[in-house]
């Protein structure tokens, strides 16, 4: 039950984008169509969680042991961008096709604010190996659930009429903020 | 001697206003959106960019002709990465309020776009003092958007700025304090500025046509 409301929590009540602000940038960088997005979200869902198993791991075995945490911001960002490398190579080499539609987001990665806040807020929130994968796999859905509808409003804002000025970003921060408030209402469940 | 001092100058206020990272060039949103709650937040948090920024510049520029240029992002990064940590240690030690008010943000001043983006965009090119030139303009721009933000979700949302309580407080919207007002107030803020700039394009359009048929008739 505990794992469930930690899911949840995760997905929904903390979403990523929507109430903590991290991966803002993609979210309004690679929205405008539903298939960027999802290949988006797919590869973030991947990167997280691999990235905050290992950063559980890390934390344990060589920041805490050594008791250099004045390290962790250094730590993350390196393995992080290591971890990109190497999925990247990776898929290269095993599925030339899902490179091709998957590529440019994974180097956009890297310099992901949801990756690497969320392999903070494992470290800083002291969850064991289990409730870091379950907290991972929550948030990085949770990308992916507000990248996918945010994409599909987006397609029809741009048919929508809009005043000159608020053309573009302005009104689909607008758009995010009436879905923000729409996930804000479930503040009290978790 | 004036046109270099032009041009200067020109770099310094490219980043306040023409380039703004925030709402021109919508870079750097995750801390425009997330710390910005107070005007004392966006203060703490701008005067952070502003400090990484700055350094991060100097050095990058510094170095620029040693570093190979495969492996130049990592390099960046390192640097940009340990400035960050230098400048949490020293908040930890000295503003303890403010680190703990700025929480997650802190860390990731280390993936800001802004920063490496400008590492990467001017820094790698140009002079030191050039580039420290260009840190201050976009670190005081990034600032400035911050300050304009926090103070509308601050005034709004608690009837009070820094303290300083200016409308009663049952009056207060305390929806822009929460995440959906960060959005809301950022969105309108830009819609906004562009409606500005759009009409103030459009005047200058109107007018030039307006000279150019003048000409014609006189002719």
């Amino acid at each position: 039950m505990d794992f469930f409301v930690l899911f949840f929590g995760a997905v929904f009540v903390n979403n990523v984008v929507l109430t903590q602000f991290l991966g803002v940038c993609p979210f309004l960088g690679v929205s405008k169509d539903s298939k960027s997005a999802i290949g988006m979200g797919v590869a973030v869902v991947f990167v997280i969680i691999v990235s905050s198993m290992l950063t559980w791991l890390l934390n344990v075995y060589l920041l805490e042991a050594f008791n250099i945490q004045y390290m962790q911001t250094i730590t993350i960002i390196l393995m992080i961008a290591s971890i990109v490398q190497i999925v990247e190579v990776l898929i290269k080499r095993f599925s030339p096709k899902l490179y091709k539609s998957m590529g440019v987001y994974l180097a956009l990665i890297t310099t992901n604010c949801a990756v690497v806040g969320t392999a903070n807020n494992v470290i800083s929130k002291d969850f064991d190996i289990l409730q870091t994968f379950i907290y991972s796999a929550g948030i990085s859905i949770g990308f992916l659930f507000a990248m996918y509808v945010f994409s599909t409003i987006r397609q029809r804002l741009g048919i929508a009429p809009v005043s000159e000025g608020f053309k573009g970003n302005p009104i689909a921060l607008i758009t995010a903020a009436i879905m923000a408030l729409s996930l804000y209402g479930l503040g009290g469940l978790v | 001697m004036s046109d270099q001092k032009d041009s200067l100058f020109a770099i310094l206020t490219s980043g306040i206003f023409k380039e703004n990272p925030v709402f021109v060039m919508f870079l750097g949103l995750c801390p425009a959106l997330g710390v910005t709650t107070s005007l004392e937040n966006s203060l703490g948090m701008g005067a952070g960019v502003l400090a990484v920024l700055i350094m991060s510049n100097f050095i990058i520029s510094l170095i620029r002709k040693l570093v190979p240029d495969q492996v130049r992002i990592p390099v960046y990064i390192v640097i940009i990465a340990s400035l960050t940590t230098v400048l949490i240690m020293i908040l930890q030690a000295y503003v303890n309020d403010l680190y703990n008010s700025l929480g997650v943000f802190l860390p990731l001043i280390a993936v800001n776009c802004i920063v490496l983006g400008r590492a990467e965009a001017f820094a790698s090119k140009n002079s030191p003092g050039k580039s420290i030139l260009d840190a201050i303009g976009m670190g005081i721009g990034f600032g400035l958007s911050l300050c304009l933000i926090g103070g509308f979700r601050e005034l709004l949302g608690t009837g009070g700025l820094m303290g300083l309580q200016i409308f009663p407080k049952q009056f207060a919207i305390t929806l822009f304090t929460s995440p959906p007002g960060s959005f809301m107030t950022m969105g309108f803020l830009a819609g906004i500025i562009f409606s500005i700039q759009a009409s103030n394009q459009k005047k200058r359009d109107l007018s030039a046509k307006q000279l150019a048929t003048k000409e014609k008739e006189v002719a």
